[in-house]
């Protein structure tokens, strides 16, 4: 019977309480005293040259309190890159300066170069209309191709990059001649260029923040859209304004989605804080949709060459990439981590394939900032190597499913270093792929196909076995190949008087359900009733210093944390009662809460010894501490691997192109699962955002790098009848080896899987029904590229 | 949004007095101009309610066909019309979501003339007649293009009455995002003919099929148009789709809404 509390039951989510009945309080939700409203001034050309901006006639508007420009902060330091790559030739990246609003330069339609505060919102509105009717910009040649960025240098996004190039990375490049030379002895190579198009997050909750600032202490405040506050405290603090970091709380309160795009420190940050300075007012700024479609941080945007070294029946001999990504205008925190550490290192997949080079070119352009968005990196790395695989298979008229059985790392092969850098501990592929096939009802396709074809559809089915990496690891190894952060997390847990317990975590949750997960796995170690666990989060004044969440981290790296944390509770537990019931603290034995004397029926509660903590009467004062409070960091040893396989089918139309998903299938091996519920849940977002970018995503500039996609009247998200009720199982477990829950993390696995199901589905439907000439279509898999496709 | 004074007549006469004011706007469901208007995009001194005119709301069914008010929602036709005229019925339950169908009307929508709204090509492909309050306007001389409309200044829609055919169907593709049509074909068998009207394809807005029109009135079957071809020039092409894929919607939409019809 499944267990109905502590781990790997399928508790409710506690937090849907507040959600779903309306009392969430999100950044805009709070009214303050005093406050006042900021608007931003936006670049509405995608690259320009500030001539001038008269701010006279804005700054006597009707409750106009403060104008700011790029020169209020040309002295204050930029937001920076948080990991530094290092070209092939060993120099190290171009690294612009990040300013909070544009001097001197505007760089993409939505930069902010100027920002109105105001009584209210409308007269902000309005005199920041008046400013930007009041300044003059010179618009030049907007870069937007990448391609073209690279090949000419008379054109630039920063002055001083002359190939608007940030850095060409190789990886392992000590390892090229040795990958070139397997492609020169090749018995047969396969070639695709692609396109790993890009993504804008689209939270539901727009950025929002709030600054404070107190002229009585000097204290400053920040509640704002973050995922991860004790981050964007140290940007601002050591980075950008110089705040001590004793002096400024960050506040990260209900958050309503991120997927990446909140991990990182924005200028309107910055902005509210210095501008409440300047008032002694709280200042606010609530991002408009189109300000979200316009400056939040974009996924994706690679365009790769990959390449395929096989033999004749399959067996992968070499893998070998060319890969542009944009990063557009300025470097965000993670953009220049997302398409090296996150992608080259996945670039072998579950394969065991012996060589592997892979080179990245980063370009700026005059577009929004490129980072991680679920999955980041993964994904990209994932599409190209599951569609090139079925490329070759479909070459040498191979069976995808045997192939890749053929190619996947033996079970027994663990721990398995692959020639990208990365020994993943742990795993047995071959049992997610039976499990797939089984679930999915692979022998009965042909049935189904059938049945398609009666209504004038063509069913094809396509598969992708994937693998991730998450949880980034450790700080030491990171830290060598650039990083400027530790990726270790940390957790208090604090018992109180009366035996519940409060529990900081550094994580923050955002919609995963930590407040649910966490308190379960609390419960479970303390055998105490999950009711009796809070989990407290996002509040850098309540929290200790922990990196938060992103990178399907929050389990693996902060749950285990909180598990350390626990168990020094329980081994100061047993000091504790080793005093109460006189005897010796090696003798003490802890389950189901109760400390005992082993052998005997002397026992204490958790409750008992946590008051006794608090309330020390009868206690070992000479030798320990009053209180029952720990804190625990926790620095992973190695990244954690989940991996899976997915099967997708569709049904398409070929009269019009337009694609249906008619089932699709997961088989994913989390190692330990804590809530299945939710797991799964995560699993059909990640799946429904992967479907989003296979088909319907399209984040399109025009040449003149204008975002033709800025609102949902052109930007394809899935809605709920674009996807199917999914197939999701995650009874294949390999515990990760090297923390102490076993977890490997899933938020990040649907969306790293999927999309390249999806198209590997639409190709096999296109050939069953008889259009072999069509090898590739770029994502999104819209209707009109399928019709053009069938029909080019 | 800018500020505006807000007034809502209860007659015909009222609303176009309103009007005459300098910087008026009429606002039916408001489904094209509040969004315009939050972005700042349109700011009329004054808006003009239709919808609490009693004349210009209702389905009423009548010797010249049915007649719907202009002020009439999409979800009330969708209702109303269901028993009396099946296509245009559907055609109404099929814009937009419940929020829209709640809120837009049929007149809002023929006098916006969006150029991938559903309603143009219903009222063109039934030959309706769109009734202001000055005259009465053929379907045919109303639409002028992409949201071009033969309205004068100071002329407003009161309602449309849609003479009914004996067997029509909408059968629209979906923008992917917007979910408007991306094209959408509206097809009506008479007894004295085939009238066949496109949206969402044309950079001239809605516009009848001449060649299927022909073909269909002789033989009333998808067959009909099978062996026809539909000009790319003029198509609109866009991040959705070519002209070509455009023509192309045309021709398997007609042929699958001469299908469809009942």
């Amino acid at each position: 019977m499944p267990k109905d509390h502590g781990i790997g039951a399928s508790s409710k989510r506690r937090e849907d309480v507040r959600f779903l009945s309306g009392r969430g309080v999100y950044t805009d939700d709070m009214a303050l005293h005093g406050q006042t409203y900021a608007v931003f001034v936006r670049s509405n050309v995608a690259h320009g040259r500030i001539k001038s901006i008269d701010t006279s006639a804005a700054s006597k508007m009707p409750g106009v309190l403060a104008i700011f420009t790029g020169e209020d902060f040309k002295d204050v330091g930029g937001n920076p890159a948080g990991w530094l790559i290092n070209s092939r030739d060993g120099t190290p990246m171009r690294e612009p300066k990040r300013p909070v609003l544009a001097h001197g330069k505007v760089r993409h339609v939505g930069d902010a170069y100027a920002a109105v505060v105001a009584e209210t919102y409308n007269q902000a509105k309005d005199a920041a209309q008046q400013l930007a009717d009041d300044s003059d910009i010179e618009e030049l040649p907007a870069i937007v191709d990448m391609k073209k960025a690279v090949a000419d240098s008379s054109n630039r996004v920063h002055d001083e990059i002359p190939d608007n190039l940030c850095f060409d990375w190789g990886w392992i490049e000590d390892n090229r001649a040795a990958v070139d030379a397997a492609f020169k002895s090749a018995p047969h190579v396969t070639t695709l260029e692609l396109v790993n198009n890009r993504l804008v997050p689209n939270a539901m909750e727009p950025r929002s923040s709030i600054g404070e600032y107190n002229p009585g202490t000097g204290d400053y405040k920040l509640t704002t859209t973050s995922q991860n506050p004790h981050l964007t405290r140290l940007l601002v603090a050591a980075f950008v304004l110089g705040i001590p970091e004793n002096k400024l709380t960050v506040v990260a309160p209900d958050v309503g989605g991120g997927f990446g795009s909140k991990i990182y420190h924005y200028g309107e940050e910055a902005l509210v804080l210095a501008a409440s300075r300047k008032l002694g007012r709280p200042v606010r700024w609530t991002a408009e949709r189109t300000e979200s479609f316009l400056t939040d941080a974009h996924g994706r945007d690679h365009v790769t060459k990959i390449e395929m070294a096989s033999t004749k029946d399959g067996e992968i001999l070499a893998i070998r990439t060319e890969t542009l990504a944009n990063v557009g205008a300025y470097l965000s925190n993670f953009s220049t981590a997302t398409p090296t550490f996150l992608h080259g290192t996945l670039m072998a997949g579950p394969y065991k394939v012996p060589h592997v080079y892979v080179n990245v070119k980063t370009v700026f352009t005059n577009t929004a900032p490129v980072d991680a968005y679920r999955g980041a990196g993964r994904p990209e790395a994932t599409f190209s190597i599951e569609r090139i695989v079925d490329k070759m298979c479909r070459e040498l008229n191979l069976d995808p499913f045997e192939v890749r059985r053929k190619n996947l790392i033996q079970p027994d092969q663990f721990p398995y270093t692959t020639p990208v850098g990365l020994v993943y501990d742990t795993g047995n592929y071959q049992a997610t792929l039976d499990k797939l096939i089984e679930l999915a009802d692979v022998k009965n396709f042909d049935k189904r196909a059938a049945a398609s074809k009666a209504k004038g559809k063509l069913r094809g089915m396509g598969l992708s076995t994937w693998i991730e990496a998450c949880g980034i690891a450790p700080s030491n190894l990171v830290g060598v190949l650039g990083s400027r952060v530790g990726l270790y997390d940390a957790a208090t847990v604090r018992v109180n008087a009366t035996g519940n317990i409060s529990v900081m975590t550094g994580a923050h949750s955002h919609g995963q359900g930590h407040e649910t997960v966490f308190a379960q796995i609390v419960a479970e170690k303390l055998g105490i009733p999950e009711s009796s666990v809070e989990i407290v989060h996002g509040d850098t004044s309540k929290i200790p210093f922990g990196m938060g969440s992103y990178g399907s981290r929050s389990l693996a790296v902060c749950g285990a944390a909180m598990t350390k944390a626990v168990d020094k509770i329980i081994a100061k537990g047993k000091k504790i009662a080793a005093h109460m019931l006189e005897a010796a603290e090696g003798d003490i034995t802890f389950e189901d809460g109760k400390f005992s004397v082993a052998g005997t029926d002397k026992a204490k509660t958790f409750g008992e010894i946590a008051f006794s903590a608090y309330v020390p009467h009868n206690y070992p004062l000479e030798t320990l501490e009053p209180g029952l409070e720990e804190t625990a960091f926790y620095d992973p040893a190695n990244f954690t691997y989940p991996a899976g396989a997915y099967l997708c089918e569709v049904e398409v139309d070929p009269e019009t192109g337009k694609v249906d998903i008619a089932s699709f299938t997961c088989a994913d091996d989390f190692g330990h699962v804590m809530n299945p519920m939710i797991v799964e849940g995560q699993v059909h977002g990640g799946v429904g955002q992967g479907i989003g970018q296979a088909l319907l995503e399209n984040t399109s500039y025009d040449e003149n790098g204008q975002l033709l996609t800025a609102s949902y009247m052109d930007y394809a998200m899935p809605r709920a009848d674009d996807v199917p009720f999914y197939t999701v199982d995650h009874s294949c477990v390999t515990p990760c080896t090297h923390n102490p829950l076993g977890v490997k993390g899933c938020g990040e696995a649907g969306a790293i899987g999927s999309p390249p199901a999806v198209v590997n589905a639409v190709i096999d439907a296109l050939h069953r029904g008889g259009h072999t000439h069509v090898k590739h279509i770029d994502m999104p898999v819209s209707p009109a590229r399928v019709w053009s496709a069938i029909n080019g | 949004m800018h500020n505006f004074d807000f007034v809502k007549p209860a007659t015909i006469a009222d609303a176009v007095k309103a009007l005459s004011a300098e910087g008026a706007q009429a606002l039916s469901g408001g489904q094209t101009l509040t969004p315009t208007m939050k972005q700042r995009l349109a700011a009329p001194s004054l808006l003009v309610s239709l919808t609490g005119i009693a004349e210009m709301k209702g389905v009423c069914m009548g010797d010249d066909g049915l007649s719907v008010g202009a002020a009439t929602t999409h979800a009330t036709v969708a209702k109303e019309a269901a028993a009396h005229y099946p296509a245009l019925a559907a055609l109404a339950g099929g814009i937009g979501d419940p929020a829209v169908r709640n809120r837009g009307t049929i007149g809002g929508s023929i006098a916006n003339n969006d150029p991938a709204a559903c309603y143009p090509a219903g009222v063109l492909g039934s030959g309706a007649t769109v009734v202001t309050n000055r005259r009465r306007i053929a379907a045919d001389d109303y639409f002028q293009g992409m949201f071009s409309t033969a309205l004068e200044e100071g002329e407003i829609v009161t309602g449309v009455t849609f003479p009914v055919p004996e067997k029509a169907a909408y059968v629209k593709f979906n923008q992917p995002a917007s979910r408007f049509a991306l094209t959408g074909v509206f097809v009506a068998k008479f007894k004295d003919g085939v009238r066949v009207a496109v949206t969402g394809a044309s950079n001239n807005g809605v516009f009848r099929w001449a060649e299927a029109e022909k073909a269909l009135s002789s033989n009333f079957a998808a067959s009909a148009v099978e062996g026809l071809t539909v000009s790319a020039d003029d198509m609109i092409g866009d991040l959705h789709g070519t002209p070509a894929y455009r023509a192309n919607l045309v021709k398997v939409l007609t042929k699958r809404a001469v299908a469809a019809a009942q």
